[in-house]
């Protein structure tokens, strides 16, 4: 790793500034001036303020969802500048690109790659930063550097016993150049990484006093709420926009692209005069569309050639020479992400300016939109990141943004627009759905032979991408995968993009394949795993903690799944028991074993892996959007089921600590949920479930099949 | 027209112009700007938007205001912050988004202050009405029986 230093400046009186660029594989460590000059910097990369007041302020470029991220990313350079806990701040940094992911080079949180881009980068920010304020005390007391030790924010001089704050270092510290290799510490002299650090954003969601895009205020704000199609491409035919106006409150109507927006005093004058509309709208684009039209659409695609995403040549005849030949079909329904806090934005365009408040994952395509929308520069939209009531990949799309700055620009006023729970679920961008086929070859040993794959989805323009086949961890010598896109409804990322339909099915097929070889689940999976790999490892560790090779403790079925994602291996295991009557499972027990390389956390890494298959299993056993009259027929909460606490299973969670790569938290555990109570299921019961969600109607028709 | 009310709420006297019928929700959160309790569905299925009125938990998105003028309503704000259930939240390091869990907070305060024992299917009477989509059930769990603990010893 090499590392140069492209420039340094004087520092201001405001203190000593760092920041930090590049890829971790191409890092820069810079010293830099004064915000002004920064504007000379040609990579992205965030910033570490120290000033003289002894405060040390940390610059976000990713939006606090509940992952812990704003903890994390202090913890990690606080550790390496050796400061002090209590003395550091953090704030998010203004959308530029010189503070961006230096990675993704964008603002915006997503793919559980916070951690994994940020983590080496922050490592040597903090330590560049602590030595050369060991350098700067140094040099005040004209001693050599190597009697002088950093300590919570203080650089000591050993022999006499003296201390200089950070604070008192900053104007010496800024006219040093900055080292090139600083000394990362080694991992015993973390004293916050490996640690469970209290989150710092818990106390003010516990108070209540923490702001979510919902919560905006802005002086002299109106409300705004948008009449919406009822089916997907539906044109407005009339609407009486004289009665909306009469509605005391209303302020104004203004018509959006296809849409029709009301800005008004209250959001009760917005939603009486949305009403008064009286909108009446065509049948829109595909007015048959339902849940049967789009399952018949995923179904009948198993049937399409499709784009070939990988065709070994050994395939056709591993088939022809195979013991055993396996084939399976599965289905996963659309998703939707359901966050609690409903899409919400606030903005307030002006001449030379446009304010939004937003809880969003892409500050950037926030930035872009709003831009886009006002004609402004994207150096004129500030972009004022709220709290996050929950993202999971369903704030990355900026529609709620849209109608807020398009309201603001039409009426001049600062508007807040805010979705009901009903236009979150209906107009919101869905996980896709999917249907598999999967059929492998097995020899006489019971080895895999072949795996052909072909996956039929809303948008798989890799469908053996990421999360996808070519992640596939198991050695399998010939493989050929095969995508046959679907162009459908408007989708977006759901947390574990890939994983949540390649687990499932890549995970039961491997079941369904070791039962074929009459072998155990567990065996099977460690015979197709490199041997001495992490992966294998873990698996060995997750059935170990689970007591794999035990009688059962409470249930009648057990089950294995493991899945890569994300640069994380996670194994789960599920201890389950089925009501044959009423097609019920219980699930008993839920043991998790991840390893994601270095730990920073270990309370948030529990946290997401059980929050991870808390939402996992949610999805699996009730979610599925439902499809009506050419648009959607789910509305809200009483008919979009979700997971609650009467059904919400222990985890168990166990990691194995590497010094690999470090991978990401929080989307890597959802993957392996659901394949591990279908297994269970299946070890149950011998009812074996493809399709997706796990209803008891769906349970009772497999265990009459099975 | 909108009328004038008086509320009670966290012990102080608000007056407000609103609708009789327009939710105490809108009126706590829009009107009076305590955000901590949030909107989250509209029809009582979530209960991000749970209060207290006279001690007893209610969904406020689904209350209209003319029926609590005179009644003793408390939001998360009203809720000392050294009480036990505060306490063991930020203990347990409960919340991830956070964002339901004024809601979470309310039921679990009216829950314990009701009952200092609770079973776990007590709890889960309790909290069955209240979604979290991050999943943080299994540390509700934990946080109602340790601060249950704590009222039980007071």
């Amino acid at each position: 790793m090499s590392s140069t230093i492209d420039r340094r400046e004087f520092l201001t009186r405001a203190g000593l500034t760092l920041a930090i660029v590049g890829a971790p594989s191409s890092l820069k460590v810079l010293a830099l001036g004064p915000a002004d000059t920064a504007s000379e910097i040609f990579s992205p990369g965030p910033w570490l303020q120290i000033t003289p007041d002894n405060r040390v302020t940390i610059l976000l470029c990713k939006s606090e969802m509940g992952q812990g991220i704003h903890t994390a990313i202090p913890m990690v350079v606080a550790d390496e500048l050796e400061a002090d806990w209590d003395q550091v701040e953090t704030e998010m940094a203004p959308v530029e690109a010189k503070y961006a992911d230096p990675v993704a080079k964008r603002h915006g949180t997503f793919g559980s790659v916070s951690l994994r881009n940020l983590y080496e980068p922050l490592r040597k920010l903090g330590a560049a930063g602590r030595e050369i304020l060991v350098e700067a005390a140094a040099k005040k007391w004209n001693v050599p550097v190597s009697q002088c030790e950093a300590i919570q924010s203080k650089v000591h001089h050993r022999p006499s016993g003296r201390t200089f704050s950070y604070g008192e270092l900053t104007e010496e510290a800024s006219a040093l150049q900055v080292p090139e290799n600083p000394r990362l510490k080694q991992k015993s002299e973390f004293k916050l990484m490996g640690t469970p650090v209290a989150r710092r954003d818990i106390p003010a969601k516990v108070r209540g006093e923490a702001k979510y895009g919902i919560d905006t205020f802005v002086p002299g704000m109106l409300y705004g709420v948008v009449a919406r199609p009822p089916a997907y491409g539906a044109k407005v035919i009339s609407y009486d926009e004289q009665a909306a106006r009469k509605v005391e409150g209303v302020r104004s109507v203004v018509k959006i692209d296809r849409r029709i927006g009301i800005c008004a005093d209250t959001l009760q004058a917005a939603w009486k005069g949305r009403e008064a509309l009286h909108a009446k709208w065509d049948r829109g684009v595909e007015p048959t569309l339902s849940t049967a039209s789009i399952e018949k659409v995923l179904d009948d695609g198993l049937d399409q050639p499709g784009r070939e995403d990988r065709n070994d040549e050994g395939v056709p005849s591993a088939l022809r020479q195979a013991h055993q030949r396996v084939l399976a079909e599965y289905f996963l329904p659309y998703l939707s992400h359901a966050i609690m806090e409903p899409m919400n934005a606030t903005a307030h365009v002006q001449a030379d300016q446009c304010d939004v408040w937003a809880p969003t994952q892409s500050q950037s395509g926030v930035q872009q939109a709003a831009a886009s929308i006002t004609g402004l520069k994207p150096e004129q939209i500030k972009i004022h990141t709220t709290y996050l009531g929950g993202g999971y990949g369903g704030r990355v799309k900026t529609e709620g943004v849209e109608e807020a700055v398009a309201l603001s620009k039409a009426t001049g006023r600062p508007i807040k627009v805010i979705w009901t729970r009903e236009e979150d679920i209906k107009y919101e961008a869905y996980r896709p759905g999917y249907a598999h086929r999967i059929e492998a070859s097995l020899d006489q040993q019971g080895q895999v032979t072949s795996w052909t794959h072909k996956v039929v989805g809303g948008a798989p323009r890799r469908p053996g991408g990421r999360g996808g086949l070519r992640n596939l961890q198991y050695q399998v010598p010939h493989i050929k995968s095969v995508g046959v896109p679907v162009d459908t409804i408007p989708t977006q990322p759901w947390r574990s993009p890939g994983g949540s339909h390649f687990g499932f099915t890549v995970e039961s097929f491997m079941d369904e394949l070791a039962h074929a070889a009459n072998q155990d689940p567990v065996e099977f999976r460690l015979q197709h795993l490199a041997h001495d790999s992490r992966h294998h490892r873990l698996v060995e560790l997750v059935a170990e903690k689970a007591g794999w090779s035990q009688p059962l403790t409470r249930g009648d079925g057990r089950g294995i799944a493991t899945f890569y994602s994300h640069g994380s291996y996670v194994s789960e295991v599920a201890e389950v028991s089925v009501d044959r009557n009423t097609g019920v499972i219980k699930i008993h027990r839920i043991v998790c074993a991840v390893d994601c390389g270095p730990v920073v956390n270990p309370d948030t890494l529990e946290a997401q892996m059980s929050g991870a298959i808390t939402m996992g299993w949610s999805a699996a056993l009730k979610e599925k959007v439902e499809f009506a009259n050419g648009g959607v027929k789910s509305a809200n909460y009483s008919d979009y089921h979700l997971l609650r606490m009467s059904e919400a299973p222990e985890v168990e969670v166990h990691w194995m600590e590497s010094d690999a790569e470090i991978g990401g938290a929080g989307e890597p555990a959802l993957p392996p949920i659901a394949p591990a109570v279908a297994n269970a299921v299946f070890a149950a019961t011998e009812a074996r479930i493809r399709r997706l969600p796990m209803t008891p109607e769906r349970v009772l028709e497999a265990l009459r099949k099975s | 027209m909108p009328d004038s009310l008086t509320l009670k709420i966290n012990g102080q006297s608000h007056t407000v112009q609103v609708s009789e019928d327009v939710p105490l929700l809108w009126v706590i959160r829009e009107h009076l700007q305590l955000t901590g309790t949030k909107f989250g569905c509209g029809i009582s299925q979530c209960g991000a938007c749970t209060v207290h009125v006279d001690g007893q938990p209610m969904r406020s998105c689904q209350l209209r205001v003319s029926r609590v003028v005179g009644r003793e309503i408390t939001t998360i704000e009203g809720i000392a912050e050294d009480h036990p259930v505060k306490q063991a939240w930020v203990d347990i390091q409960v919340p991830q988004c956070g964002y339901c869990q004024s809601g979470q907070i309310m039921s679990a305060v009216a829950l314990v202050e009701k009952n200092s024992n609770p079973s776990e299917e007590e709890i889960i009477q309790a909290m069955e009405g209240n979604l979290c989509r991050c999943g943080t059930y299994t540390r509700i769990k934990r946080a109602i029986r340790q601060a249950a603990e704590k009222v039980r010893n007071a």
